[in-house]
């Protein structure tokens, strides 16, 4: 199979992934001007929900689904208790609290599931493997093909929710001017709430795709995926909706082509890359790639 | 009657320099190692708190990466100090300019403060030009960039096995030495032009621009100057517990720091004394409910993790409640530690005969109309004596 | 159509002079093709209705907005080039239309951030505690206090100076200007919001300022008794471009100032 185009594939599941984790940051941080470094933990919780709602005998699709409730119930309880009181504090406070929030849930699980890393187990379907194209053919596997139809259904989907969904436009006046679009009788707290379930969802959705792919996790996984998706929203620009997807997914192609083609031992920077890569585009583009330039009236 | 204690300079003199020095000394002589190196964690947790303070107090710059700092720090002091023989024993591979560079242990943390600054210069540039949120993520990337390159430059630094075996020079008095020292060069800091540079640039950096305020050079010296506490606070934690790797300079010790910075208060470099506190001593006790302990009948198992649950509990708490931290925006501590109004005013009678005169009214509750003529003569006086 | 190229060509000494300014926002032209020259130790002001330009004239010279063509020169150096803490180095100073002081820091602070500008120390010295940086120190608390009694407001010196009247604010902000020592000092609406004895007061210190220091004042401001009283000469803006100048006098009776500015046909003492 060729080399550049398994990468590249390996490189898109990656981007797909990131990119719905940083619409969510993005959605929340468009409203409420609050990087939640707890989203990417939300990840966690999904997965840890969901191996054990298949553990107690659930089907795959009812594990999926009841791990997205337990998730946003989880994102629900941390606005209104964590960030809700902080509304107009100002960005330090939502940011020293977003990650307290995110120390806690990860000592949580710690706590309860103790550090040991396990395997998320799907069922065989997932592993088979479909050739595509005829000579110079590429194999990619059902759960590739899963992760993009996923992914891309819930982007359009979002995206429709965003544009034409009366939550949505409200989300959108919000995230421009919450002080006028309050006075034009949207209910802030309900925005917020809408937000967070949306983000949650996209981030429980992406923690189960994230597993399933990779397989192993821990309490700890959540931070890190967080963090690099979150440096893809803003390298695409947070606040923009199209910017945190093209982020996402730029960041994920740049990562995994970085691990297989730079020579061996740099692919241990791998990590190291992704924030290296931010730091460029930041001293060339302070607002992220599509970002506009922020400018909040409240 | 507390403000006129309060404001007493031999009450000042007291509480925070007499009684915490006495306590050390006791410590120093008469308790067992295992608390020695506590308290001594404590103090090099309050440098690298203060050092905290510098940038995400003062300057407006929050920073999450010290740890990168006290990283840098730990390994080049320790390179300096260790030996060339143990070097080439516990670093294979170690190039012979490396393992030659010996220096003795001040030098050391002075070099070691200078490498965490150098460093510092170098991630300045790009880093501060972010503001707010965008450069606290930046700052978070500096410490995954510092771990890639410690972990994986073996012959350098042993990577991700990291190096032990460094002598123990984080004695109690050599540390308590170090911390004052430190104390007083960030507390003038604070008190002089570039302190009053960085207020005004935190509270409107257009307005600090039209009074001839470059906002860039004066984040970057502070950003610098934080950077060189950090590394000299982790020289000293390297020169305490005897072993270092990268994957102990992480996100972990920087939310530590950042959380005896809240917690503290995170304007005024008193707040490290509180802040290294609650931090350094509370999991010590909260240590034995980790190991599970019974209550009312019940085993509660290991909770592995407890400590770290209860702090960020905590944590979120003082937030939400107590932005301020314990100190708010008051400087107390050291301002005592280091005011000309302790150090004059143990000179002059009048302290210590209003001292005994406040001793005299919390003691004996007097409300003898002669005594409560004398009292508020007494508030009068001090009253005066704080607006000079 | 109007020569102000003869302020420049008279033989007094000019301390600023602006050519073919021209400020351009997308569509909207908020400065276009402005030159005027202000003599040296004089008070000059610019006026004109909401929306002329004015302020952007002022951003413009001390640096917080860059010009899209023309040239500022003060005392033979390029402005439009330089960023703001520069320029405030050469020896401009400006207040702000929306009174920009540091409300948490008490007035002697506010003062004593502008007067280290004078007396500078590195930061070795600092940390050593060397007699150089004490007497420094010294000097900055000294220059602070006497500039705050020079303004009237020096027994505010330890007050929070966002809890200070509002009178008193505008005056801290001058004071702060002081501190600076500039040869040129941009006032911009500094008796915004002052009532009739606060404006008289306040054109009586402006003046006092000038003649204690020789400092050149550009004043910008609506209050038309303050402008007549202080102003030895007076440019108008309306739209982006200057319509009249001249001193008071003229100003007063120019048909196209009367027009645009003060109101058809009225007149102002």
């Amino acid at each position: 199979m060729d080399f550049f185009a398994g990468s590249l594939i390996s490189g898109l599941q990656l981007g797909s992934i990131y990119a719905l984790i940083a619409i969510g940051y993005s959605i929340v941080y468009g409203i409420l001007r609050l990087i939640n470094f707890a989203h990417g933990d939300l990840l966690m919780v999904a997965t840890y929900g969901a191996w054990i709602l298949i553990a107690r005998g659930l089907s795959l699709p009812f594990a999926v689904i009841g791990s997205v409730l337990i998730t946003v119930a989880f994102g629900l309880v941390i606005e209104r208790a964590a960030y809700r009181p902080l509304r107009d504090a100002g960005e330090e406070a939502t940011l020293i609290t977003s990650l307290a929030v995110s120390i806690f849930l990860q000592n949580l699980f710690l706590m309860v599931f103790t550090p040991k890393n396990r395997a998320f187990a799907l069922p065989g379907f997932f592993s088979e493997k479909l050739v595509l194209g005829g000579a110079g053919s590429i194999t990619i596997t059902n759960m590739s093909i899963v992760i993009f139809v996923v992914t891309g259904g819930l982007i359009a989907a979002v995206s429709l929710i965003i544009k034409k969904t009366r939550l949505g436009i409200a989300m959108r006046a919000c995230a421009e001017n919450s002080t006028a679009a309050k006075l034009m009788g949207v209910n802030l707290n309900a925005v917020v709430v809408f937000a967070f379930v949306v983000g949650s969802a996209l981030a429980a959705v992406a923690g189960v795709l994230y597993s399933g792919q990779y397989v192993s996790f821990n309490p700890s996984m959540g931070f890190m995926i967080g963090i690099k998706a979150f440096a893809a929203a803003v390298i695409g620009g947070i606040g923009s909706f199209a910017g945190a997807a093209a982020g996402g997914v730029l960041l994920g192609v740049l990562e995994i082509l970085f691990a297989c083609y730079l020579p061996e031992g740099a692919g241990v920077y791998q990590t190291a890359f992704v924030f290296l890569v931010l730091i460029v585009v930041l001293l060339f583009k302070p607002n992220g790639l599509f970002g506009a330039a922020e400018g909040r009236r409240s | 009657m507390a403000k006129a204690l309060f404001a007493n300079p031999l009450f000042k003199f007291l509480a925070v320099v007499a009684a915490p020095v006495a306590a050390l000394l006791y410590i120093y002589i008469g308790v067992a190692e295992y608390y020695q190196i506590v308290v001594v964690m404590f103090m090099i947790n309050v440098i690298l708190t203060a050092s905290l303070n510098i940038t995400n107090g003062f300057a407006g710059i929050f920073s999450m990466g010290q740890a990168g700092f006290m990283g840098i720090g730990a390994y080049a002091g320790s390179l300096l100090t260790m030996t060339a023989e143990l070097k080439f024993s516990r670093i294979p591979g170690i190039p012979a300019w490396l393992a030659e560079a010996h220096l003795p242990f001040i030098p050391a943390l002075v070099a070691a403060g200078l490498a965490g600054a150098a460093v510092a210069v170098v991630f300045g540039f790009p880093v501060l030009r972010a503001k707010g949120h965008y450069l606290a993520v930046m700052t978070l990337g500096m410490i995954i960039i510092i771990k890639a390159v410690l972990d994986n430059n073996a012959h350098l630094t042993n990577g991700a096995k990291g190096i032990s075996g460094m002598e123990r020079f984080s004695t109690l008095p050599m540390v308590f030495a170090v911390m004052i020292v430190s104390l007083f060069v960030l507390h003038r800091m604070t008190k002089s032009a570039f302190g009053r540079s960085m207020a005004a640039i935190r509270s409107d950096a257009d307005a600090a621009a039209s009074l001839g305020i470059n906002a860039t050079k004066y984040r970057m010296t502070a950003f610098v100057v934080s950077a060189f506490f950090g590394a000299v606070g982790g020289s000293l934690w390297a020169h305490l517990q005897q072993t270092i790797a990268p994957s102990l300079f992480y996100f972990k010790e920087s939310f530590s720091i950042l959380e005896m910075s809240v917690l503290g208060g995170m304007g005024t470099l008193s707040g490290a004394f509180p802040g290294a506190a609650i931090v350094t001593f509370l999991p010590q006790f909260l240590a034995n409910a980790e190991n599970g302990f019974r209550v009312f009948g019940f085993t509660v198992p290991a909770l592995n993790g407890l400590s770290n649950i209860v702090m960020s509990v905590i944590f979120i708490l003082v937030i939400i409640r107590w932005r301020g931290g314990v100190m708010r925006s008051s400087e107390y501590i050291v301002d005592a530690m280091f005011g000309r109004d302790t150090w004059a005013g143990l000179l002059r009678k009048e302290t210590y005969v209003d001292f005994w005169n406040i001793l005299r009214e919390g003691l004996f509750k007097n409300n003898n109309p002669h005594r409560l003529e004398e009292k508020s003569k007494q508030e009068e006086k001090d009253h005066e004596k704080e607006n000079r | 159509m109007l020569c102000n190229w003869k302020a420049m060509c008279v033989n007094r000494e000019n301390i600023l002079a602006l050519r073919g300014l021209t400020m351009k926002y997308k569509s909207v032209v908020a400065v276009d093709n402005l030159s005027f020259a202000v003599e040296k130790g004089s008070i000059c002001g610019l006026i004109g209705t909401n929306g002329a330009g004015k302020s952007t004239v002022v951003n413009m010279i001390s640096g917080s907005s860059k010009p899209t063509s023309g040239e500022i020169i003060f005392k033979g150096a390029r402005l439009d080039k330089l960023s703001p803490d520069r320029i405030a180095g050469l020896g401009v100073a400006r207040t702000f239309q929306n009174l920009r002081i540091f409300g948490k820091l008490s007035a002697l602070d506010n003062v004593r951030i502008a007067a280290q500008a004078r007396h500078s120390y590195n930061f070795a010295q600092m940390a050593l505690g060397t007699p150089h940086y004490r007497s420094q120190e010294r000097a900055i608390t000294e220059s602070a206090q006497r500039i705050l009694h020079r303004m009237g407001i020096g027994h505010y010196a330890e007050a929070e100076a966002g809890s200070l009247p509002y009178g008193h604010q505008r005056r801290l902000e001058i004071a702060r200007c002081l501190a600076l020592e500039p040869e040129l000092l941009l006032l911009d609406e500094p008796a915004a919001g002052m009532n009739p004895n606060e404006s008289v007061s306040l054109a009586r210190d402006i003046r006092r300022v000038r003649e204690e220091t020789g400092t050149t004042i550009l004043l910008i401001e609506h209050d038309m008794s303050v402008v007549m009283s202080l102003c030895e000469y007076i440019y108008v803006m309306d739209f982006g471009i200057l319509i009249g100048e001249g001193d008071p006098d003229t100003i007063r009776r120019d048909p196209e100032v009367i027009r645009a500015y003060l109101g058809a046909e009225r007149e102002y003492a």
